[in-house]
C-alpha cells in the first residue's frame, strides 16, 4: 500500500539538509496533499 | 523541533486524524532526523514544545529513504534531491528513521 | 576607473558573556517560560566556561587571528577539550573582551541614559577599559556618572521593566526601557540593540587599531547585523551603521544598514564594492555586531552531552573595502553569484546559482578557486546539536555539483573538501559565520602568495521571517591583485592601455591608407 498517496503531508525540511519546498515538489508527485511545509534552521 | 512546527503537527493530527497524516523530514543528519521523528511519534524528547508527552505515533519518513524514492517521480527527485545523496549519510539517516518507526509508529 | 575594489583590512572581535547566555539567549528565555523547572536550566550554569577557557578555545583564537584556519584543520576533533598554547585575548585582528568590560562598552554606547551600572562595579570596569586604550577619556567618563546602589538596580528590574545585567548571576546593572508603551523600545529590545551596537563599535575600533584604518578617511559604513532598530512607527528604521561609527569616531562617514539574514554581510560587501568601483566613495566599511538571542542556542544538546556551553560570546567584525591600491586582494565585481527568485530551493540549484554559474560565466572551473568560504560555523558547536558540519556539507555540495557537471570524479569529493575547504571556526551568531570570517586570513594568505583566488559565499534563511518561503545567497570572488589599477598585466580592463593600443592602430591604419594612395 502506498505511504503517500491520498495522505495529508506535513513537511519539516532543513536548511542544511533538504529544504521544505524541495520535499514538497517530490511528495506532490506521489499523490499526497501538502498541508504544511516549513524549513528549520539550526544555525 | 521548532515549537511552532510542533504545534502545527499536533493541530493537523487532530484535524485530519493521525492515521491520515504523514510527516516527511529533510534533516541533514541521522541524529537530527531521529529526534524529529521521535518528536512526532513518541513526543518531544526535549520536553519544550506542544508535543512533550504527546504520543502521536505518526507515520514519518525522511525524503531520502528508499520508501519515499519508490513513490515520488524519479525526475523530480533527481532535480530536487539527488545531489544531496552525495553529501548526507543516507544510510545513517535511514537506520535512525526505521528504528524510530519500529518503536513508536502506530499506523504502519 | 581601473582595477577592482580591494580588501584593505578586517577586524574580528568577541565578548564572552556567560551571564547573558542565561538571561538573554532565546533557548534559555523560552525554556524559562515553557519549562521553568527544567533540568536543563538547573544544569546550565555548571556548563558555562571561564573567560580564560573561552580565550584559549582554538576556534576563538582563529577568529581573532592568533591561530590560522590551517591550525584548526590540524587539530583533532572535538575542540572544546583543547587549548591553544600562548592564547591571548589580544589578537592580530581584534580581541576577546570579558563580560564586565563589555557592560562598560554598552554604557559608553548608550546615548539615552538607559544603562545603569552599580557604582563600584562601574568604577572597576572603567579602570579595566582604560587599560585597553579603546575609548577617549570623555567616553570613559560616562562610567563615572553611575550612582546606583544594588537596591536601586534591583528596583529597576523588579518594578520598572528593566533588563538586568549580571556577573556570576549577581545583578550589577540594568537597561531600562526607552518608552512605557512602545514594544520596539522595550528594555528587551534596547538591550539587544545596545549589545549589537557595542560589539559593532569594538570591531570598528579594532579595525582602526589592528588594520591601520584611518577613521577620518572612511566615507561610508554599512551595518549588516540581523537586529532592527526603530520605534513603533518604524520598527526597522535602522542605521546601526551610523550609530556605531559615531562612537568609533568615523567623523567623515555616513552610512546605512543592509539586511539579508545570514547572507547580510555578503550582500553588504557587494554594496561596498559597488560603491567603490563606481567611484562614489573611496573607503567603505562593512561592519556588524553580534546578537544576544543566539547565545546558548544549541545549549540543550551541549549540556546533554556534557559539553561546555560553546555559544557564550557576542561576535563582531568589520571590513574595509577601498579603491584599488595595486597591492591588496581585489574583489571581482564581475564574478558575482546570486540566488534569484527563480532559482528555487533545490540544493543543486542553490549551489549552481552561487558557485558554478558565476564561475562558468567568467570562464573558470570549480577547481580554479583555491579556497571556498561558505558558512564557516564551528562544527564543535553544530555537530553535537545534530546540525552536522555546515562548512563541510557546503564543500561536499560544491564537489557533488562538480561531479554532476563532470568537473570532478566522485572519488575526489573528500580530497576537494580537504584541499579547497576549511574547518569552520566562527561562532553561530547568524550573520557572523557567513563567508566573511575568512576575509582577514584571506588577505594575509593572498599577500603571502599562499592563496590566489577564493570565493566568499553568504547564505540566508529568509523563510524564518515568515514573509517568503525563499532562500537567499550571494557570492563573490577575491583574487590576488592583478595590477590592473596601474595598467599592469592581468584580467582587469585597463582603459589607458586600450586607448594607446587603439591610437596606435588608427595611426597604422592611416599610414596604410596614405601608403596605398
Amino acid at each position: 500500500m502506498a505511504i503517500l498517496n491520498g495522505k495529508k503531508a506535513v513537511i519539516i525540511g532543513d536548511r542544511d539538509g533538504i529544504p521544505g519546498p524541495s520535499i514538497e515538489a517530490c511528495v506532490k508527485t506521489a499523490g499526497a496533499e501538502v498541508v504544511f511545509s516549513s524549513t528549520e534552521c539550526f544555525v | 523541533m521548532d515549537l511552532e512546527n510542533q504545534k502545527r503537527v499536533k493541530d493537523f493530527a487532530e484535524k485530519y486524524g493521525p492515521e491520515n497524516l504523514v510527516v516527511i523530514l529533510g534533516a541533514a543528519e541521522g541524529e537530527a532526523a531521529g529526534l524529529a521523528a521521535e518528536t512526532v511519534t513518541a513526543g518531544d524528547p526535549t520536553f519544550a514544545g506542544p508535543l512533550a508527552g504527546v504520543q502521536l505515533g505518526l507515520t514519518v519518513y525522511h525524503i531520502c529513504e528508499d520508501e519515499m524514492k519508490a513513490e515520488v517521480d524519479a525526475g523530480v527527485y533527481d532535480e530536487q534531491i539527488s545531489m544531496m545523496e552525495m553529501v548526507m549519510d543516507v544510510d545513517d539517516i535511514a537506520n535512525e528513521m526505521s528504528s524510530i518507526r519500529n518503536d513508536y509508529c502506530k499506523y504502519l | 576607473m581601473n582595477g577592482y575594489p580591494v580588501l584593505k583590512g578586517a577586524s574580528y572581535t568577541l565578548a564572552v558573556t556567560p551571564d547573558m547566555v542565561i538571561h538573554n539567549g532565546t533557548t534559555q528565555t523560552t525554556e524559562q517560560i515553557v519549562n521553568p523547572d527544567s533540568e536543563y536550566l538547573k544544569e546550565l550554569p555548571g556548563h558555562l566556561r571561564s573567560f580564560e577557557d573561552a580565550v584559549a578555545y582554538i576556534p576563538n583564537q582563529v577568529y581573532i587571528g592568533n591561530a590560522k584556519p590551517a591550525d584548526l584543520a590540524s587539530t583533532e576533533f572535538p575542540f572544546y577539550d583543547k587549548k591553544w598554547p600562548n592564547a591571548s585575548r589580544d589578537g592580530k585582528y581584534g580581541q576577546i573582551m570579558p563580560q564586565d568590560e563589555f557592560y562598560g562598552v554598552i554604557q559608553i554606547c548608550d546615548v539615552f541614559d538607559l544603562v545603569n551600572l552599580e557604582k563600584s562595579f562601574a568604577a572597576e570596569v572603567k579602570g579595566k577599559l582604560a587599560a585597553q586604550n579603546l575609548f577617549t577619556e570623555a567616553q570613559l567618563a560616562v562610567l563615572d556618572k553611575n550612582e546606583s546602589t544594588p537596591e536601586a538596580i534591583t528596583a529597576l528590574v523588579n518594578d520598572e521593566h528593566a533588563e538586568g545585567l549580571y556577573m556570576n548571576n549577581k545583578l550589577v546593572g540594568a537597561i531600562k526601557r526607552a518608552h512605557d508603551v512602545d514594544v520596539n523600545l522595550s528594555a528587551h529590545v534596547m538591550l539587544e540593540n545596545l549589545v549589537t551596537k557595542a560589539s559593532n563599535v569594538i570591531s570598528l575600533i579594532e579595525l582602526v587599531k589592528k588594520a591601520g584604518v584611518a577613521p577620518e578617511e572612511v566615507d561610508y559604513v554599512i551595518d549588516c547585523c540581523e537586529e532592527a532598530c526603530g520605534d513603533m512607527n518604524q520598527r526597522g528604521g535602522g542605521n546601526f551603521a551610523k550609530a556605531a561609527a559615531e562612537i568609533a569616531g568615523f567623523t567623515n562617514a555616513t552610512g546605512s544598514d543592509v539586511r539579508g539574514f545570514c547572507a547580510g554581510p555578503a550582500h553588504a560587501v557587494l554594496h561596498a564594492a559597488a560603491l567603490v568601483k563606481a567611484g562614489t566613495f573611496k573607503h567603505v566599511v562593512v561592519t556588524a555586531g553580534g546578537c544576544t538571542a543566539k547565545l546558548g542556542m544549541n545549549g540543550k544538546d551541549h549540556v546533554k552531552k556534557g559539553l561546555p556551553i560553546l555559544e557564550d560570546a557576542i561576535a563582531g567584525f568589520s571590513v574595509m573595502i577601498s579603491e584599488d591600491d595595486g597591492v591588496s586582494p581585489q574583489i571581482r565585481t564581475d564574478i558575482i553569484g546570486r540566488h534569484t527568485i527563480g532559482t528555487g530551493s533545490a540544493p543543486q540549484n542553490v549551489i549552481g546559482a552561487l558557485v558554478t554559474n558565476p564561475l562558468e560565466a567568467a570562464g573558470l572551473k570549480i577547481l580554479d578557486i583555491d579556497k571556498y568560504s561558505p558558512e564557516m560555523q564551528n562544527p564543535d558547536i553544530t555537530k553535537p546539536a545534530g546540525a552536522g558540519d555546515v562548512p563541510e556539507a557546503n564543500y561536499k555540495m560544491i564537489a557533488a555539483l562538480g561531479v554532476k557537471k563532470g568537473e570532478l570524479a566522485r572519488g575526489d569529493i573528500a580530497s576537494f573538501v580537504k584541499d579547497h575547504g576549511m574547518t569552520g571556526w566562527a561562532p553561530t551568531q547568524g550573520h557572523i559565520p557567513s563567508g566573511v570570517p575568512y576575509l582577514g586570513p584571506l588577505r594575509d594568505e593572498v599577500l603571502a602568495g599562499e592563496t590566489k583566488k577564493a570565493m566568499i559565499i553568504g547564505k540566508g534563511s529568509l523563510f524564518l521571517g515568515r514573509m517568503t518561503n525563499l532562500f537567499d545567497g550571494v557570492s563573490f570572488v577575491v583574487q590576488a591583485n592583478d595590477g590592473s589599477a596601474q595598467g599592469g598585466q592581468g584580467a582587469g580592463f585597463d582603459e589607458a592601455a586600450v586607448k594607446t593600443m587603439i591610437g596606435q592602430a588608427m595611426r597604422d591604419f592611416a599610414k596604410g591608407l596614405l601608403g596605398e594612395e
